[in-house]
């Protein structure tokens, strides 16, 4: 994906974000501060300052508060955003899965960082993996172009008819939230109407229309509500798929679900989410000048894990490493779990790595090191990065 | 079950369990030559069961009055009076 | 036209809170949504906090619910209504509301959603100044999960996670005052009203909804399974706690206090104590020091109070 240099601004991600919003001009905002979102959240509270945008910015006394709010104000039929990281997605964690079983198409910025203990401010997808099982659509970017490109997008995917869920757009704290990089912005009116108005079937507000919501549900009815909710989600595949295709057309800029690189041939290929993404392609470039045919399948949908997609992708790769920026202790590491769901039955060796907790950088040697060892034996998930004895 | 998103009801769809099989075999009734039109009954009963025609006192809806008496303690002239189910449910 | 026939008329044939739910025969909880909603002139949109009036009204796929309203969790419901009414503004400033005209956004919440794990986010949206009236139906313990103590529930107050017993007598701590909480906040209104006194309720309820911006009515509302008595007994015994003046009826307007209902006899705080079985222990030999107790810090409160609201 090429970017117009000419076009472009440097913007670091938070800012890249910011802009999303400002174009977005959503409602409402309901917003608590936590590094390393902040940029985000002060960006936009800059252009509200300024006249530049129009939300109402609510400053919350906590991110519990702030989801709370969020979902007040996007059932009372205003087009709602947030952002926030780790132990703030922690704390909302409980009305996220409130959030998508009420169907509150909610956006939700994420600067992905490691959850505490201890804590840590730097780039982790732990936070966004404690919410996995929550029915929220988790989108993962590369880089700062991208993280701007699926805010613009993520409206859309969360207020389509067939979804209405929150949209969660993640990004790796500080290796995107704090980088500049040059990104290109489309033009004000083009986000207008691209994410065009917004609508929910049952407005809190609407009084010719009272309902409840938020119903006591006992065992006759919970399963089913909450099956209504993987109907929405297994719909979002097509959408996002539907809606990035119509991205692409606007900006030439394609950001399907799963985005193969260099797959073709590939004996061995890597697969991860977020910023790793990019130094992934990078190796896999060098290596492949060096004739080892080796690839890279880079996610950016989590939720809802595009399994048919991951199973075509990998089908004639023999060895496969899968990246996760997030562990679990007694378990298989998330990416991995699903990575080995979807191409069961097939070919492939499929092996777990653990990387960058806590923003440990990744270095093009140890992506050399995965694609070197990937084949060999060894146990079923391995630490790279990972310093032994101390 | 409905199809609306997130398990919205409307009242106008949903039904009301009627809650006068609560009652333990006494309901209330009212002597209306002492009834003065207070409306005090109609505001106590926690469960809308007093019936009214515009701010006129016309009779309790047993289907979902639950017995509690409430409406014979605050009657200022007591009119109302707890009497034994004809039924004897 | 009498205040009772008003609440009447505003009601016009369509209850905000209908028949059919499940609280329990007598509960005192309707009375206060009742009079709080119909003393309001205005279209209203009810937010309500986990518990006993969220379960039994609105057990999926019945509602007892006429008017919009929305549950999302147990300590959020003053941070929902926050997002709603500043939906309300955005919606209303660019002249997208669905209907033209003012509406009022009322809290519903228990004691436990407002004085334990509802005060942050209370705290928050008085802070911020949102436009809404926060009810607390204050019955002075988690009633819907089976009367557990919460900071609310009085000294002495036997429950079941501070059970009287043969080495207990009850609560030792003393309840917050949550009403003082509110006015710290420096909010335009704030009231603090017993169920039993509609008229009462209802001016205040009027005057809540009329404040420019939040208002908060704490409401002694009886339960007659979690007090432990008759629910035939709930007048006597809410009328026990107002004129013994333990629940003492008043405003708070723009930082002025003012006392709304003064008693003519001020009454022992036997007459609270005596008929209800969460009190029983209280009037047992044993219980005679903390029924003193309890008897001395109602007066020395109350003189505090009127020396307040006489300046």
């Amino acid at each position: 994906m090429a970017i117009d240099t000419q076009r472009a601004q440097v913007l670091t991600g938070g800012e890249a974000v910011a802009h999303a919003m400002r174009q977005i001009d959503p409602d409402v905002v309901p917003v608590y501060p936590i590094t390393p979102q902040t940029p985000i959240i002060q960006g936009f509270a800059k252009f509200v300052a300024d006249g530049r945008a129009t939300g109402e910015i609510v400053n919350v006394e906590s991110e519990h508060s702030a989801l709370s709010a969020a979902v007040g104000s996007a059932l009372a039929g205003a087009r709602t955003i947030t952002a926030t990281s780790s132990q703030g997605l922690a704390l909302m964690a409980e009305i996220v899965y409130i959030a998508a079983s009420l169907r509150a198409p909610i956006v939700m910025a994420v600067g992905n960082r490691a959850l505490s203990g201890p804590i840590n401010i730097h780039a982790d997808h732990s936070d966004s993996m404690l919410v996995r099982d929550s029915g929220v659509v988790q989108l993962f970017a590369e880089n700062a172009q991208e993280a701007y490109d699926l805010m613009v997008m993520a409206p859309r995917i969360a207020e389509h008819p067939d979804v209405l869920l929150p949209v969660l757009v993640g990004q790796d704290g500080f290796t995107i939230t704090h980088s500049a990089e040059p990104v290109e912005l489309l033009p004000d009116a083009a986000v207008r109407e691209f994410v065009g108005e917004y609508s929910v079937p049952f407005s809190v507000l609407d009084l010719s229309r009272p309902s409840t919501q938020g119903p006591f549900a006992m065992p006759d009815s919970y399963f089913e509500l909450r099956y209504a909710q993987t109907v929405a989600i297994e719909n979002a595949r097509r959408v996002i798929d539907e809606i990035a295709i119509e991205f692409a057309e606007l900006s030439g800029r394609f950001h399907p679900a799963v985005e193969p690189y260099r797959l073709a041939g590939a004996t061995r290929a890597i697969v991860v989410m977020g910023s790793t993404a990019g130094t992934v392609k990078d190796v896999v470039d060098a290596l492949r000048e060096e004739g080892d045919r080796v690839g890279l399948l880079e996610l950016r949908s989590f939720r809802p894990f595009p399994r048919e997609a991951v199973r075509r992708a990998l089908a004639d790769v023999r060895c496969i490493a899968v990246l996760d920026r997030s562990d679990s202790p007694g378990g298989r590491p998330a990416l991995f779990a699903e990575t080995v769901g979807a191409v069961y039955g097939g070919p492939p060796i499929v092996r777990s790595y653990v990387y960058g907790l806590g923003g440990r950088d990744v270095h093009p040697q140890d992506i050399r090191r995965v694609f070197r060892d990937v084949d060999g034996a060894g146990p079923e998930t391995q630490y790279l990065g990972l310093r032994r004895n101390g | 079950m409905n199809d609306h998103p997130g398990g919205a009801v409307l009242p106008g769809e949903a039904e009301q369990p009627q809650t006068g099989g609560w009652r333990t075999g006494f309901m209330p009734q009212v002597d209306l030559t002492q009834c003065v039109n207070c409306l005090l009954c109609w505001l106590y009963c926690p469960d809308d069961a007093v019936r009214l025609d515009g701010t006129t006192f016309v009779g309790f809806d047993e289907r979902y009055c639950k017995g509690c008496e409430l409406c014979a303690v605050v009657c200022p002239t007591n009119a109302i009076a707890m009497v034994v189910e004809p039924d004897g449910d | 036209m009498s205040r009772l026939k008003n609440l009447v008329r505003t009601e016009n044939g369509t209850p905000p809170l209908r028949a059919g739910h499940s609280l329990c025969q007598g509960c005192g909880i309707p009375l206060v949504v009742r009079t709080v909603l119909d003393s309001i002139e205005t279209p209203k949109v009810v937010v309500s906090a986990t518990g006993c009036l969220e379960v039994a009204t609105t057990r999926y796929p019945t509602t007892a619910w006429n008017v919009p309203w929305l549950h999302v969790a147990f300590e959020n419901a003053a941070a929902v209504v926050s997002g709603v009414e500043s939906a309300y503004r955005a919606l209303a400033r660019r002249g997208a509301l669905p209907q033209d005209g003012p509406v009022t956004f009322v809290v519903f919440a228990g004691d436990g959603g407002t004085y334990d794990i509802g005060l942050q986010a209370l705290s928050g949206a008085l802070e911020r100044g949102h436009r809404f009236v926060f009810v607390c139906y204050d019955n002075q313990a988690y009633m819907n999960t089976g009367v557990q103590r919460s900071g609310a529930t009085p000294f002495g107050a036997s429950t079941t996670t501070s059970p009287a017993g043969l080495d207990a007598l009850g609560k030792i701590q003393e309840r917050k005052d949550i009403t003082a909480i509110a006015v710290a906040h420096h909010i335009p209104y704030v009231a603090q009203a017993a169920a039993v006194h509609w008229d009462d309720l209802s001016r205040k309820a009027e005057r809540a909804a009329k404040a420019e911006g939040p208002a908060f009515l704490n409401v002694l509302t009886d339960c007659p399974l979690g007090w432990g008595h008759e629910p035939r007994e709930s007048l006597k015994i809410l009328n026990a706690a107002v004129d013994s003046c333990l629940w003492p009826l008043y405003e708070v307007v723009d930082g002025n206090w003012r006392l709304t209902y003064e008693p003519k006899r001020k009454v022992p705080i036997d007459e609270w104590l005596r008929g209800q079985t969460r009190f029983a222990h209280l009037l047992r030999p044993e219980g005679n020091e903390t029924a003193a107790t309890i008897q001395r810090r109602v007066d020395e409160d109350w003189a505090a109070l009127r020396e307040r609201c006489a300046t």
